[in-house]
């Protein structure tokens, strides 16, 4: 057999690929058909619910479970926090250092019974000292909470500079730079932890048969949630199966069983019965993920063009119990001046440990140092736009600077930026009402995960594939049935793409827009390698040259002679009595003419405060994209719009709000963890950039990309609007108000 | 089975969550049905319900029977005992609007309704709900993409639905100002919107 050349078809060959075709599950989804993880009822199943701790610091005394076993309903109560014993032998008191860390489960025939356990179980806390004060520095410092980062330094030495004291020359050169500089600026900026606040909590249904362990797992890495079963429970992964069909949002908090899940299969274990272990929505937010907090000083010098030469930061911030923070590894946020120091500091609270959170570390990065240029933009009187352009003669993405450039001039015709812009604060008012004008560039990876395909294709023309991936609603399902269909030249409804369950061969967990790629890598290489199988067949029947066949339009014939050939059954029917199986593996990293890595995307906001009542309205936002060749631009457009408004969420309402003096999650519900709603999103224009050079560089991941820029690009509208700039994401009314206030231009 | 009838409705001024933390053992319908942000009437008096009891409920045409005790929900029953999953478990309060089902064609969420406490009513799910006028709603949805994960969208579908009934020639800006009861963390908004205006435009249909 001829060696496969792996490659995607022209975009004039393409029958599918770049055409908008429906989600396949989008009629179960939408009707209540679809099954996740909550809705699997089994079987006598037991409902389990659990105590958490209420303090953020405490002491676990004692734990008295006698009344709560002796509800009717109840079944079975586990404690998870136990005791351990030290190395003398003596009891260790379990400590716990956030609040809602579980400490009991109770197993019920209902839910009602289950709470209703809850809710007589004893614990004797000793409270102890919390601290989640982590936009204060000072105080972190002073709690001993705060430890400081190595600093990275960045300088352009002269050929003739003395560089035998580094850090002497660090400084001199960097007054030099801020004496040299044309403008300098110096500001705050910040940005609040969020949650991931999936809307299907974290959980699991799960029972055993004959010894193993069935799951239903709500993940994002069906693939690897068995090895995290089997190595928490002693067992080895070929007895564990994991099953996850629909997932309902995971956006990187669900990538592991997690400690309640094992607790479900101990309890399973323990009582015989299927059980189903759910997360209440105020744990779910209290600890099942959330997004580490930044907050930044920063000087920055730029020349008479408005080109920063010299970046000079200090962030903090904090990603929970065990510290860490953002990266500062990324700030400035795609640009990288030549110059440049960071320092950070990273505190440790009682608050859960991050997940990763949709573009870890990027949407921080954005909003706490393309607000600094904007800001440069200001005191400059000049167009933000022309300032964003300038800059990107110094950029540290993997995407190219020209494509940047093309994709803000059509962000800015969409917008009709130059027709709406005004300076900073200079902007007609009505009434109380001013509006403004703002941009953000980001970046992305986007490289394709491992990934392996088995595709089955029946002598009666059937195909069939199994892969173990999951569709977290980006529409991966619909790409894998795409792939295979356009391979094969049949329409998507012939092709029954199978995935969800860690049966199927392995497929790499959907973290960092790896996904598309990954499937995309498998299905097309599986579908590619079976082709030329099937095609030996054919080219022996017809008596041509294998290499001279193509399938399209459900035909196998030879190129440019659609009737020199076989329809797609009856090439089949060659097989014989057995299915041809083909199975084809993805290796991350490998070299691959399919994919590529390394996107770009520009986000801009028109939007209007009400400098009276600090609420800020999103009136239009412009989001472009690339993102190398585009397989389906329906589901695709469906992310940005997604990335966008998860964008609105976290510049405008979602924050995680604790009180200092107790460490409570004060508002880990969602009537107040305030997500925006349907009024809230104003017009959304998404142009998704594929030019031929983009198209050739095969797939790349998209998932995350969208969500980078909004929060800087609506920060910055705010500022052009009010001239005022709010420092700290969610610009939410007060904060509008007290910035206003502090700067003395509140309305008249 | 325990059923008595005796006394007068407990008062209130306990919050649900530790209503359903509660012993169960005694409540009374009327109090809770105030939960549901809008007062039910109740047809069943001064009746104190302990324990377990059997009732019939209406639903999607159906009388169907189920075993509850005063504190178990709308949405248990449909989950647990009718196996119908549409409406989610979201937020316990409602503030998601995931669990949105018709009690006599008003959008109400199943999640703060007790099972009691919609007894006599017409309770339609979304399993009903998508199919009706052919299945409009759902067939915008898909044709509009308004679904991602999907967890937000049978409860979406149900709102639409109940607006459209109500609206059905609603202008954008009605559209945006009428469906806010419901939570999509994954950002399907532009999407129904586009979905929503594609149905008034398509008419009886829609
Ligand atoms: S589609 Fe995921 S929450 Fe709406």
């Amino acid at each position: 057999m001829a060696n496969v050349q792996y490659q995607w078809p022209s975009a004039s060959a393409a029958q599918l690929l770049g055409t908008r075709q429906r989600r396949l599950d989008g009629a179960d989804k939408s009707t209540g058909a679809a099954k996740y993880t909550y809705d699997v009822n089994l079987p006598k199943q037991l409902i389990v619910k659990a105590l958490d701790c209420p303090h953020a610091h405490c002491r676990i005394k004692s734990i008295d479970t006698s009344a709560a076993r002796r509800v009717p309903g109840v079944v079975h109560v586990h404690v998870i926090k136990t005791p351990k014993k030290d190395a003398d032998g003596n009891t260790v008191l379990p400590e716990v250092l956030f609040q809602g860390e579980l400490l009991v489960a109770v197993a019920a025939e209902t839910e009602g019974a289950a709470a209703e356990g809850v809710g007589k179980l004893k614990v004797e806390y000793e409270v102890l000292e919390p601290f989640v004060s982590e936009e204060e520095l000072d105080a972190a410092v002073q709690a001993q909470r705060a430890k400081e980062g190595r600093p990275r330094v960045s300088i352009q030495a002269e050929p003739d500079d003395d560089v035998e004291d580094e850090e002497q020359f660090e400084n001199d050169e960097i007054e030099r730079l801020f004496r040299e500089a044309k403008y300098v600026v110096e500001g705050y900026y910040g940005i609040d932890a969020i949650t991931h606040c999936c809307l299907e909590p974290h959980g699991t249904t799960l029972h055993w048969q004959d010894g193993r362990l069935v799951a239903y797992l709500s993940t994002q890495n069906v693939s690897g949630c068995d090895d995290g079963f089997a190595a928490a429970l002693d067992m080895t992964a070929d007895d564990v199966d994991v099953h996850c069909e629909y997932i309902g949002g995971g956006f990187g908090s669900k990538f592991r069983p997690d400690y309640w899940g094992i607790a479900a299969a101990e309890i399973s274990k323990k009582t015989g019965r299927p059980v189903k272990f759910m997360l209440e929505r105020d744990q779910e937010l209290m600890i099942a993920g959330n997004r580490p907090s930044g907050y930044l000083n920063v000087k920055l010098g730029a020349d008479e063009k408005g080109v920063v030469q010299i970046w000079d930061s200090a962030q903090w911030g904090t990603s929970g119990v065990t510290g860490g923070g953002v990266a500062d590894k990324w700030i400035p946020y795609v640009y990288e001046p030549p110059n440049y120091r960071r320092r950070s500091t990273f505190i440790t609270t009682n608050t859960d440990q991050s997940r990763a959170w949709r573009a870890p570390n990027h949407p921080q990065a954005c909003a706490m140092s393309q607000t600094a240029y904007d800001d440069l933009a200001a005191k400059m009187g000049a167009n933000s736009y022309d300032i964003f352009e300038r800059n990107l003669k110094h950029i540290s993405s993997r995407q190219k600077a020209e494509v940047y450039a093309e994709e803000m001039k059509i962000g800015a015709r969409l917008m009709d930026w130059q027709a709406k812009w005004h300076p900073h604060g200079k902007g007609p008012r009505r009434g109380s009402v001013v509006d403004g004008l703002g941009m953000a560039i980001h970046m992305w990876g986007g490289g394709a995960n491992a990934s392996t395909c088995q595709v089955k294709i029946h002598p009666d023309g059937g195909v069939e594939s199994y892969c173990g991936t999951q569709d977290l609603g980006t529409g991966t399902r619909t790409i894998c049935a795409m792939v295979l269909a356009e391979t094969f030249g049949l329409p998507i409804s012939a092709v029954n793409a199978n995935i969800g369950t860690s049966k199927f061969p392995f497929s790499g967990a959907s973290g960092g827009s790896t996904t598309v790629g990954a499937v995309a890598e498998s299905h097309r290489r599986a579908g590619q390698d079976a082709l030329a199988q099937l095609c030996e067949k054919v080219g022996e029947k017809l008596g041509v040259k294998p290499a001279s066949l193509v399938a399209a339009a459900g035909r196998i014939h030879v190129a440019g002679k659609p009737d020199e050939g076989l329809s797609w059954r009856e090439a089949c029917s060659l097989l014989g009595m057995r299915p041809l199986e083909v199975t084809a593996t993805f290796k991350r990293g490998q070299k691959t003419p399919l994919s590529d890595e390394g996107v770009g995307g520009v986000q801009m906001a028109h939007v209007e405060v009400d400098t009276a009542t600090g609420q800020v309205r999103v009136k239009k936002i412009v989001a472009v994209q690339d993102m190398g060749l585009v397989l389906n631009p329906q589901t695709a457009e469906s992310q940005i719009y997604g990335g966008v408004i998860m964008g609105i969420a976290y510049s405008l309402f979602e924050q995680r709000i604790m009180d200092p003096k107790t460490g409570a999650f004060l508002n880990s519900n969602l009537a107040n963890y305030r997500l925006p709603r349907l009024g809230d999103v104003g017009e959304i224009v998404v142009e998704i950039y594929e030019p031929p050079d983009q198209r050739e560089r095969g797939v790349i991941g998209l998932g995350e990309p969208p969500v980078i820029s909004g929060g800087a690009a609506i920060s910055n509208a705010v500022c052009n609007a009010t001239g005022v700039r709010v420092p700290v994401l969610p610009m939410t009314p007060d904060r509008v108000l007290a910035a206003i206030k502090s700067q003395g231009r509140a309305s008249s | 089975m325990k059923q008595s009838t005796s006394a007068s409705p407990p008062a209130s001024g306990f919050t649900r969550r530790k209503f359903l933390q509660g012993s169960g053992a005694a409540a009374a319908a009327t109090v809770l049905a105030t939960t549901g942000g809008e007062a039910l009437a109740d047809h069943h008096g001064d009746e104190v319900i302990a324990g377990e009891t059997t009732i019939t409920l209406h639903v999607n045409g159906q009388n169907r029977q189920a075993v509850v005790e005063p504190r178990t929900t709308l949405l248990e029953v449909l989950r647990y005992q009718f196996e119908l999953t549409g409406a989610k478990p979201v937020s316990a309060d409602g503030s998601s609007g995931a669990s949105t089902v018709l009690i006599d064609g008003k959008p109400m969420m199943a999640s703060t309704l007790l099972a009691l406490s919609v007894r006599d009513k017409k309770i339609e799910t979304v399993e009903s709900v998508s199919q009706r006028n052919s299945g409009a709603v759902p067939a915008a949805f898909v044709e509009y993409d308004a679904q991602q994960c999907g967890f937000c969208t049978p409860g979406f579908v149900v709102a639409v639905r109940a607006f459209l009934d109500k609206n059905p020639n609603a202008s954008e800006a009605e559209i945006r100002a009428g469906l806010n009861g419901n939570v999509c963390r994954c950002g399907t908004y532009a999407n129904v919107l586009q979905a929503v205006i594609a149905l008034v435009k398509g008419g009886p249909r829609g």
